[in-house]
C-alpha cells in the first residue's frame, strides 16, 4: 500500500475512534526501528500470580471488557509437579496469592521467530515485523481462526462477539498493528505493547509487576538486561521441540 | 438448431422437468426449504450477534461447521471410486452411474464452501482470498491450497457432468478427447482434496492429535467408505422411482470396494490407538478424551463409541458375499457407515485435536441450537442442488429428455451418454 493511501486510511480510523469514544485518540503508524529486535524475559522464581498484568495489558490495549478478552493468562502450577500444563489450573482463585506449594506461569504470545500462525493465515493478515513482533491486521482477517489451531500457546483471541470498549476506558495512544479498537470477528492478541515499545516505553505487564519479575529490551544491545539475564540465568523456552524459537524466556534469577 | 435456441430449449425443459413431480417430490422439496428457511435466520442471527452463538470459545476454536467440512470432502472425493473402474477398467455396470457420482460430488463441493463461509468471522471479507484483490496466502497456508484445489474440482466435476449431459441432450456424443482426460484429471485431484485437507489439520505442530502421518490415508479410506455409501442408497431410490436400469452387480461391486475401504479404515484407526496407548506420551492425552473422557469431562464418549460400533457392523456387513447381497443388510450397513463416518470425521476428528487446549485447559464443546440450525440449512441446500441436478440428469440419460425426441420415449434403442470420436 502507497504510503499516502495508508496515512489517509489511518487519518480515516481516527476520525471514526474519536467520534465512537468521545476523545481524541490517535493511530500510531511507527516502524520497526533498525537494529532492534525485541525479547522478553520472564522470572518465575518472582511471579507471585497477582494477575496485575493481565488487567494492566486490557487497559493498555482496549481489550473487550464484556466478553472478557485477556492476552495474558496465567497458570496456577504445584511446584512438586513442575512446569506441567495438563495440571496447571488458569482459574486459581485462592483469597490470597501466592499459595503454598504453588508457582505461577504467566502466558502471553511468545512472538515466535518461527511462527506457526503466521504460516497458516490464507490471506496474509498476520506477519512478524522487522523488530520480531508479530503483528495482525484487524481489517484484513477474515476469521478463519487456523491461526488459533496452529499456535501452540494459546495466545490467539478471538472476538466472538463485538467487543465493547466503554467510553471512559479507551486508551487513546493507539497502533494501527496493536491496540486500536478491534471490530467483531477478527483474532487479536499481544504485540509486546507495539504503541509503547516502538516509542521507546516498556510494555504495560512489564511496567505494573509489583515483583519486577518480567524483564523487556533489546536483543542486539549488549548492555541490555534482556541480554543480561540470557547470558547469566537458566533460561528455558515452552515448548522447545515443536521449534518455534519463541522471543519470550523464561527463567529462575534465585 | 443453432446454439442460443439449443440452449434456451434446454433451459427451459430443465425448469419444466423441476417443476414436475409427485407429491412426494414436492414434500421432499417443501422440507428441504422449510431447513434452509430456518438456517438462513439462524445464520442471520449468527452473522448479526457474531459466532458467540455458536458453541466455539478460545479453546475450542473450530467446532460442527469445520467437522461436516471436512466430512464432505470425503463425501466428494469418493466419487472417484466410480471413476476410476469406470474409466481405466472400462467397467461397464459402474460406468453408468459415474455421473450421479460426479452430481454428487458437484453437490458436495457446494455445502463444503458453504460450511467454511458460514465459519467465517468476517463473511464480508470472503473476497480477500481472491486474488488480484484479495491476496491467497499459497503455496504457504495449506487453507490458500484447500481453497484452490477445492475450487479445480468443483470446476472439474462441473463441467464434466455437464458437458455429458447436454450433449446427451442434444442428441450428440460427448467428444471423448475432452471428457477422457479431464475424468483421468479428476482421479488424482480427488485423492488431492481430501489429502490436502487432511494436511490441513496433519501440518499443526502444535495439535498432536491431528499431527500425525496416518491422517491423510485414514481420511482417503473413510471417505471411500462414506461417499459410495449414500450413493448406493440413492441408486436404489432411483431404481425404485424411475424407469433407471442398474444392474445389481455394480451395487454390490460398490459395496465390496467399501468393505476393503472400512478394513483399512479400521486398521488405520487400530494402528494409531496402538500408538498412542503403548507410547502413552502426554499426547495421549486427546485420544483418551475422545475414547474414555478426562476425569468427569466425558460429552464425547458415547460418539466415540457409537462410531467404533458402527464402523465394525458395517464392516462385518459388508466383508460377508451373502450379507451384501441382502437389501436390508446392505441397506443398514450403508447407514451404518454413513453415521459411523460421520462421527469419526466430523466431531471425532476436530473436537479431540482441540481438547483439551494447548495449555491443557478442557472445555466442553458440544454444538448450539444455532450451529444445528445453520448447518441443516447447508446440508438442506446441497440436497436441494443434487435433487434439481437429478431431476434433470435422470431423464437425459434416460434419453426421455432429449432436444429431438422431448415427448417420445419409443426410441431407446441406442445406450444414452455415448462417447463418439470427436
Amino acid at each position: 500500500m502507497p504510503k499516502e493511501r495508508l496515512h489517509e486510511l489511518i487519518r480515516e480510523l481516527e476520525r471514526q475512534y474519536t467520534e465512537t469514544y468521545g476523545t481524541a485518540v490517535t493511530v500510531a503508524d511507527t516502524p520497526a526501528l533498525p537494529g532492534v529486535q525485541f525479547a522478553y524475559a520472564l522470572d518465575l522464581s518472582r511471579c507471585i500470580g497477582c494477575r496485575r498484568c493481565v488487567y494492566a495489558c486490557v487497559e493498555e490495549n482496549n481489550q473487550s471488557r464484556d466478553p472478557q478478552i485477556h492476552w495474558i493468562r496465567v497458570y496456577a502450577m504445584e511446584k512438586e509437579k513442575g512446569v506441567d500444563f495438563q495440571h496447571a489450573n488458569p482459574y486459581y482463585d485462592p483469597p490470597q496469592v501466592p499459595e503454598d506449594g504453588h508457582f505461577y506461569v504467566p502466558v502471553q504470545c511468545q512472538q515466535c521467530e518461527n511462527p506457526p500462525c503466521v504460516k497458516v493465515c490464507p490471506v496474509g493478515a498476520t506477519w512478524r515485523e522487522g523488530d520480531g513482533i508479530v503483528v495482525i491486521d484487524y481489517d484484513w482477517c477474515i476469521g478463519c481462526r487456523y491461526c488459533m489451531a496452529a499456535c501452540p500457546y494459546g495466545a490467539r483471541h478471538f472476538n466472538w462477539a463485538e467487543p465493547t470498549l466503554p467510553k471512559g476506558q479507551l486508551n487513546p495512544k493507539t497502533h494501527y498493528l496493536g491496540n486500536r479498537p478491534r471490530p467483531k470477528g477478527v483474532v487479536e492478541k499481544c504485540t509486546f505493547c507495539i504503541q509503547r515499545t516502538r516509542a521507546g516505553r516498556y510494555p504495560a505487564c512489564v511496567e505494573v509487576c509489583p515483583v519486577g519479575a518480567r524483564k523487556f529490551g533489546n536483543l542486539l544491545d549488549p548492555g541490555s538486561e534482556i541480554r543480561y539475564i540470557i547470558e547469566h540465568k537458566r533460561v528455558l523456552v515452552l515448548k522447545e521441540d515443536l521449534n518455534t524459537v519463541p522471543r519470550f524466556f523464561y527463567f529462575y534469577a534465585t | 438448431m443453432n446454439t442460443a435456441r439449443l440452449f434456451a430449449r434446454f433451459t427451459t425443459g430443465s425448469l419444466r422437468l423441476v417443476l414436475r413431480g409427485n407429491s412426494t417430490y414436492w414434500a421432499w422439496i417443501a422440507a428441504l426449504v422449510v431447513l434452509i428457511v430456518s438456517g438462513a435466520f439462524a445464520y442471520a442471527h449468527q452473522v448479526r450477534a457474531g459466532l458467540t452463538v455458536t458453541a466455539m470459545r478460545d479453546q475450542v476454536s473450530w467446532g460442527f461447521y469445520i467437522g461436516n467440512f471436512t466430512f464432505l470432502v470425503g463425501v466428494a472425493a469418493a466419487a472417484v471410486v466410480l471413476v476410476i473402474p469406470a474409466y481405466v477398467y472400462d467397467w461397464k455396470p459402474i460406468r453408468q452411474i459415474v455421473v450421479y457420482g460426479e452430481l454428487l460430488a458437484v453437490s458436495a463441493i457446494v455445502m463444503c464452501l458453504l460450511f467454511v463461509f458460514v465459519d467465517i468471522g468476517r463473511p464480508d471479507r470472503f473476497w480477500h482470498l481472491l486474488p488480484p484483490v484479495g491476496h491467497l496466502n499459497f503455496p504457504t497456508s495449506l487453507l490458500a491450497w484447500d481453497v484452490l484445489v477445492l475450487n479445480i474440482y468443483f470446476v472439474l466435476n462441473f463441467a464434466v457432468v455437464t458437458h455429458i449431459l447436454y450433449r446427451a441432450f442434444s442428441g450428440r456424443p460427448y467428444i471423448k478427447s475432452v471428457v477422457v482426460p479431464l475424468v483421468l484429471l479428476s482421479i488424482p485431484m480427488a485423492v488431492g482434496i481430501h489429502t490436502v485437507t487432511a494436511f490441513l489439520y496433519n501440518g499443526l505442530a502444535a495439535r498432536p492429535y491431528w499431527n500425525a502421518s496416518i491422517l491423510a490415508p485414514q481420511f482417503l479410506a473413510s471417505a471411500f467408505c462414506s461417499g459410495p455409501a449414500i450413493l448406493l442408497i440413492l441408486l436404489q431410490l432411483l431404481r425404485r422411482f424411475t424407469r433407471f436400469e442398474i444392474q445389481d452387480e455394480a451395487i454390490w461391486k460398490i459395496a465390496e470396494l467399501m468393505a476393503y475401504a472400512m478394513f483399512f479404515n479400521l486398521f488405520l484407526h487400530g494402528v494409531e490407538a496402538f500408538k498412542e496407548y503403548y507410547s502413552a506420551t502426554e499426547h495421549l492425552l486427546y485420544t483418551r478424551y475422545w475414547y474414555q473422557g478426562l476425569g468427569e469431562h466425558r460429552t464425547m464418549v458415547p460418539y466415540a463409541w457409537s462410531a467404533v460400533a458402527l464402523n465394525l457392523t458395517a464392516f462385518g456387513l459388508f466383508i460377508v458375499p451373502a450379507a451384501r447381497r441382502n437389501w436390508v443388510a446392505l441397506n443398514l450397513g450403508c447407514l451404518a457407515i454413513y453415521s459411523g463416518v460421520y462421527i469419526e470425521k466430523g466431531m471425532g476428528l476436530i473436537i479431540p485435536g482441540l481438547t483439551p487446549d494447548t495449555l491443557g485447559d478442557i472445555y466442553e464443546y458440544y454444538p448450539s441450537l444455532t450451529e444445528l440450525r445453520v448447518a441443516a440449512g447447508v446440508f438442506s441446500i446441497g440436497f436441494l442442488v443434487f435433487t434439481l441436478m437429478l431431476k434433470v440428469a435422470v431423464p437425459i440419460a434416460l434419453g426421455e429428455f432429449r432436444v429431438d425426441r422431448e415427448a417420445r420415449s419409443d426410441v431407446l434403442d441406442r445406450l444414452p451418454l455415448q462417447p463418439g470420436r470427436a
